[in-house]
């Protein structure tokens, strides 16, 4: 145990997600020795994080403003939309740079176990959006885990019956990996999505 | 470190730093054992499709002083990926897994369960029975295992021969009219007739029951499990029924 500030420090870092006491104490001592300019920097950033970042509020991504960058682009397709977990799974896909559509953020995916049923998540809100009339097709791609995989079966019944085209991204082999280390599932859903080779 | 292996079905995963998971496993032999999958959320995990819930794997492992440490996993039965595919199995087999995470103990073995388990998980991913049927089967089953059988004919308190039209959980299931305590439900025979058939894999009768019977029956069953437990189990809420 040490002094006020510090193990105040220490008991507040130890909170954060995948930080252990041992590890929160090394970054306490870090930030004790380092500049003062340094720690003001971060002390600003965790302010403003918290006093300028809010979830916008048609796709429920991160945003600064009422809408997020990419709802607020005109040049983005609006008949498209692409349902993720969670915020860094926009991230993820907008560095692939192949989709051009806009991104609905569910907040998880359906766990009974842990107490998230369809109500805990973002699905009337997609709901409301795809009353619109504008939405063509919608991309679920929650996690490739049997939690994502259950989301998306939940969400394909009900989507249906609005008459939307709705597609699953495809599951796979991992580009760059070898076939014989291929486990069951991941072979098995790579022979169900299998594609014809053009000529 | 001692390395074991081991027949195994997963029955729930927690996320563990930045791409490992906690992974709860039913074993044949040891009981439930909690061991760490290093790597397994990676997209190039090679056995991170292994350790999902409701997979049957030959799992080889090692033993720490608080969590084992997954090093190899060969599937065995995909029910898991089989069941995430429809919402309504897979709603009930998550009450399945949750049930059996309650039941049983850290490296004390209970082959009954684990047979239990490994029957309605398949007959879940088979798509036999309506899933509702199959989850209250397993419950009655599970709870019989565990030393909490319900008596669904003969009287539960003093054995007289039944069948009774008065129901009381805290009593044990059917109560006589000279043993019937006061508040003790009366559900249609029919109800009581399912859930018998239920508790002895009678599913000719199981299958062929009506829809009100199903409903008042996983009422009582859900009520009989939370009694035993003590405590609510939180998946059976999101259970999608018939």
């Amino acid at each position: 145990m040490y002094e006020g500030a510090v193990q105040d420090l220490i008991d507040e870092l130890g909170r954060l997600p995948g930080v252990g006491p041992k590890s929160a104490q090394r970054i306490a001592f870090h930030l004790l020795q380092a500049d003062s300019d340094d720690v003001d920097r971060l002390v600003t950033a965790l302010t403003e994080v918290k006093a300028r970042v809010r979830f916008c509020t048609v796709c429920g991504n991160v945003a600064e403003a009422e809408l997020c960058r990419i709802c607020a682009d005109p040049r983005r397709d609006p008949s498209l939309i692409c349902v993720v977990e969670e915020p860094k799974d926009v991230v993820a896909i907008e560095r692939t740079r192949e989709f051009k559509g806009r991104y609905h953020v569910l907040g998880g995916a359906i766990s009974p176990m842990d107490g998230v049923g369809p109500n805990d998540l973002r699905i009337k809100e997609l709901m409301t959006r795809l009353l619109g009339g504008t939405v063509e097709e919608v991309i679920i791609a929650t996690d490739p885990n049997l939690e994502g995989e259950a989301t998306a079966a939940y969400l394909s019944k009900y989507l249906r019956e609005l008459h939307v085209r709705v597609t699953r991204l495809a599951s796979g082999l991992p580009v760059g990996g070898d076939l014989e280390y291929a486990d069951e599932v991941t072979l098995g859903r790579a022979f169900e999505g299998r594609r014809l080779i053009d000529a | 470190m001692p390395l074991y292996r081991d027949d195994a079905i997963v029955l729930r995963t927690h996320k563990l730093a930045e791409a490992d998971r906690i992974v709860t496993m039913l074993t044949r032999t040891r009981g439930k054992v909690r061991a760490v999958g290093r790597g397994v959320r990676r997209t190039k995990s090679r056995f991170g499709a292994r350790l999902e819930p409701g997979m049957r794997v030959d799992i080889q492992c090692y033993e720490g002083r608080n969590l084992d440490t997954v090093t190899q996993a060969e599937t065995l039965d995909t029910w898991g990926d089989v069941i995430a595919r429809d919402y309504t199995s897979w709603t009930a087999a998550h009450a399945v897994l949750e049930t059996c995470d309650r039941l049983t103990e850290e490296h004390e073995p209970s082959v009954q369960q684990f047979h239990l388990l490994a029957g309605a998980l398949a007959s879940l991913a088979e798509g036999a029975h309506e899933p509702g049927l199959v989850l209250d089967a397993y419950l009655l089953r599970a709870l019989a295992v565990a030393g909490w059988a319900p008596s669904f004919v003969d009287c539960a308190r003093c054995g007289d021969p039944g069948p009774h039209r008065a129901f009381n959980i805290a009593a044990g299931g059917s109560v006589c009219r000279v043993c019937r305590p006061p508040g003790s439900a009366a559900p249609a025979p029919e109800t009581l007739e399912l859930l018998a058939a239920l508790l002895t894999g009678d599913w000719a009768v199981a299958d062929g029951s009506g829809l009100r019977y199903r409903r008042e029956g996983s009422g009582l069953t859900a009520a009989f499990l939370q009694w035993h437990l003590e405590r609510q189990l939180r998946s059976l809420s999101f259970v999608e029924r018939a």
